[in-house]
């Protein structure tokens, strides 16, 4: 894995990259709420056929200016600028939770930097008859969180590990950073508009979500399936939560690498 | 120094097994629990005791804003300040206050505020809180992550709406406005005296300083855990060099008088552990949401309190005298609450001797007092305001005039008009 710094507006943003093989094909992860503070067992997986690239989103760990953005327009804006940035285009594309829904946007706004797209249990669509859980709303402590968005709430915990020699004050500072970032364009109910502009995304689509997913109903994911324009499949990881890049790595990795090398698909 | 009456206006049948059965006092507070009719007598007892504070000596009386609450029926406050204006003569009216980022446009505030200056003939105290993330964010949907950019926006609009002679744009982040005019303006000049509601964010506390701004801090657990936060206060205004006058600050607290001391602690028992169980019973699931505090507050809260168990560690016990509780970890028993200050109990002469001490050792001022709380009937909230008005005030109130002038205090017309109620 390398880690190097690019900057997208003028403001850096934390590049990962993992993958030995340089003529692999490009795929670029969004990571869901909260992010990843560090590289995960499902990049590896991922990895093994794929070169890996992880831009931290605005105020996820890696990236912690964010409050520049105010509108949705001005997010979506950033992460076309960031896919632009890495000079990688087309890529293939996969976005979780809150990165999902910000994938899902660039595919439908700058569709030609997209090769096929990946979302998993995506934000950006809200039915108040179905309406999931407020992660905005949840009594404070350590494992609230954790227990909300994984079905292994051990499986954050080890990512959010406070490596030797940082300081837990700052990982809590960049948790509730991230929380924050997500709620500037996703609160209060997550619902950003993108399911009418999802016309637009003529891609090849995986469209996964875990099975025990208490943040996100399946009735969310259903109506992206409906207003996806390209061919669709639709997967559900047993065993995963609202973050199965946490809960199930390998059962996502080998459902995505599956569909990424697929070549019926288009 | 000055003595302000403040009301919360809490619901006052919320019934006996409501920590037990519902799960939060404010923003999905269960509607069934209301009864309308009930609401009409709270509001007509509630102005009368408002009213009465007025007339009894109380320097002013305060009024606040909360949404969806049983423990605050006022989600309008400048509707009750309206009336205060018609019904009384003499106060202050301290408005604690609008909450900025929820009024679009917040020229509404302007307006209304300046409404409320030019009825009372110059007598309101215009407070600008942030607001709780109840109201804020979980009654009102406001994000998180904008409200307190929102809020400053905001202020400046209200500020520059009062003053500025003529029409001007404001084409801010998150108000546009062409033109911007308020009629009518405030009677005093160049306005109204401004107070800020805060929690302990050193922010908060710059700004006040800066602005030249009361700030108040409105913690319902009274004087002991309001002690470090005070402190906070006064040691930011040491280091930017601003004077300790007393009337930069105004700080709440829970009385409750009787002509004995065995008096006041049998009577005044019931109200106390109605508000402390039931009216702070808030689901703790609304009290943080991300994006709320700013990161230095953050920071600063968890160096505090590694602080604190650092220092009950070395002193051996798991007391949390100093520290600054929240409502769900309130105490809850009378006993305690008296033990913890948050309420003030005694004959006349224990009140002042306390209220005395708290003023001078927390530096303040501008003492906003509540007499009436939980389910505490009108006649007991006008005895205790009688006593604290006749036995307490005359031996506190010459507090701090010696030696400082408040800058801080309404400036009325010198010959108001008077409705004709009053005449």
């Amino acid at each position: 894995m390398r880690e190097t710094t690019i900057s997208v507006g003028g403001h850096p943003v934390r590049v990962l990259t993992g993958g030995d093989n340089p003529s692999a094909p490009p795929a670029v992860f969004f990571a869901g709420i909260g992010g990843v503070p560090t590289w995960v067992p499902f990049l590896d997986r991922l990895a093994e056929s794929r070169r890996v690239i992880v831009p931290s989103l605005p105020g996820f760990p890696g990236a912690a200016d964010f409050r520049h953005l105010d509108t949705l327009l001005d997010w979506v804006v950033h992460c076309v600028e960031t896919v632009e940035a890495l000079d990688e285009a087309p890529v293939d594309l996969i976005g979780s939770s809150a990165g999902g829904a910000l994938a899902a946007e660039v595919a439908a706004i700058a569709g030609s930097l997209v090769n096929r797209l990946v979302l998993i249990a995506p934000f950006g669509s809200h039915d108040t008859e179905d309406p999931g859980a407020d992660i905005w709303a949840q009594v404070p402590g350590p494992d609230s969180i954790p227990n909300l968005v994984c079905e292994r709430p051990e499986a954050w915990k080890h990512a959010w590990q406070v490596p030797e020699g940082a300081e837990a004050i700052d990982y809590q500072v960049m948790h509730t950073r991230a929380m924050e970032a997500a709620a500037r364009y996703l609160f209060p109910f997550g619902d950003t508009g993108v399911v009418s502009r999802l016309h637009r995304v003529d891609h090849p689509t995986l469209l996964l979500r875990g099975s025990e997913d208490r943040v996100l109903p399946t009735s969310s994911n259903e109506r992206f399936c409906a207003a996806l324009a390209g061919p669709v499949r639709t997967g559900e990881l047993e065993g995963a939560g609202h973050l199965p890049e946490l809960d199930t790595p390998d059962d996502l990795a080998r459902e995505i690498n599956a569909f990424l090398a697929d070549q019926e698909l288009g | 120094m000055k003595n302000l009456w403040f009301h919360l206006m809490p619901y006052k049948d919320l019934p006996d097994d409501f920590r037990e059965e519902h799960p939060s006092v404010w923003v999905d507070i269960d509607s069934g629990l209301l009864d309308a009719e009930r609401v009409h007598q709270h509001y007509h007892e509630y102005l009368d005791e408002l009213e009465f504070a007025g007339e009894v000596g109380f320097d002013g009386v305060c009024c606040n804003e909360h949404h969806q609450n049983g423990y605050g029926l006022m989600p309008s406050p400048n509707l009750i300040a309206a009336t205060l204006t018609r019904r009384t003569s003499a106060p202050a009216i301290c408005v604690m206050g609008n909450s900025l980022a929820l009024y679009n446009p917040p020229t509404r505030v302007a307006e209304e505020f300046a409404m409320l200056d030019c009825m009372s003939g110059g007598r309101l105290i215009a407070g600008f809180p942030v607001g709780t993330p109840m109201d804020t964010i979980f009654a009102y949907g406001q994000n998180p992550s904008k409200l307190r950019d929102r809020y400053y926006e905001a202020h400046d609009i209200v500020m520059r709406a009062w003053q500025e002679p003529e029409t001007f744009a404001f084409n801010g982040r998150y108000n546009q406005l062409r033109y911007v005019n308020v009629w009518p303006r405030p009677v005093q000049k160049p306005h109204p005296p401004v107070w800020i509601p805060g929690g302990g964010s050193v922010e908060t506390w710059r700004w006040c300083a800066e602005m030249d701004y009361v700030y108040s801090y409105l913690s319902y657990f009274g004087y002991k855990a309001g002690a470090a936060t005070m402190q906070g206060f006064w040691d930011e205004m040491d280091r930017l060099g601003k004077d300790r006058n007393p009337y930069r600050a105004g700080f709440l607290q829970f009385v409750a008088v009787g002509e004995t001391e065995k008096e006041a602690l049998e009577l005044y028992r019931e109200p106390a552990e109605y508000f402390y169980g039931r009216c702070l019973h808030v689901n703790p699931k609304w009290a943080s949401p991300a994006g709320y505090q700013s990161e230095a507050t953050i920071r600063a809260k968890v160096q505090s309190q590694v602080a604190l168990a650092a220092a009950q560690s070395r002193a051996g016990n798991g007391q949390n005298g100093g520290g600054r509780p929240g409502p769900m970890g309130a105490a809850r028993d009378w006993e305690q609450i008296l033990d913890l200050g948050y309420v003030i109990a005694g004959d006349p002469d224990q009140v002042a001797e306390r209220i005395r001490q708290v003023c001078i050792d927390l530096n303040v001022g501008h003492l906003m007092l509540l007499c009436q709380f939980g389910n505490m009937s009108t006649e007991l909230a006008k005895y205790n305001t009688r006593l604290y008005a006749e036995r307490v005030l005359p031996q506190i109130q010459d507090l701090f005039d010696d030696r400082w002038e408040d800058s801080w205090w309404p400036q009325p017309l010198e010959q108001p008009a008077t409705a004709r109620a009053l005449a």
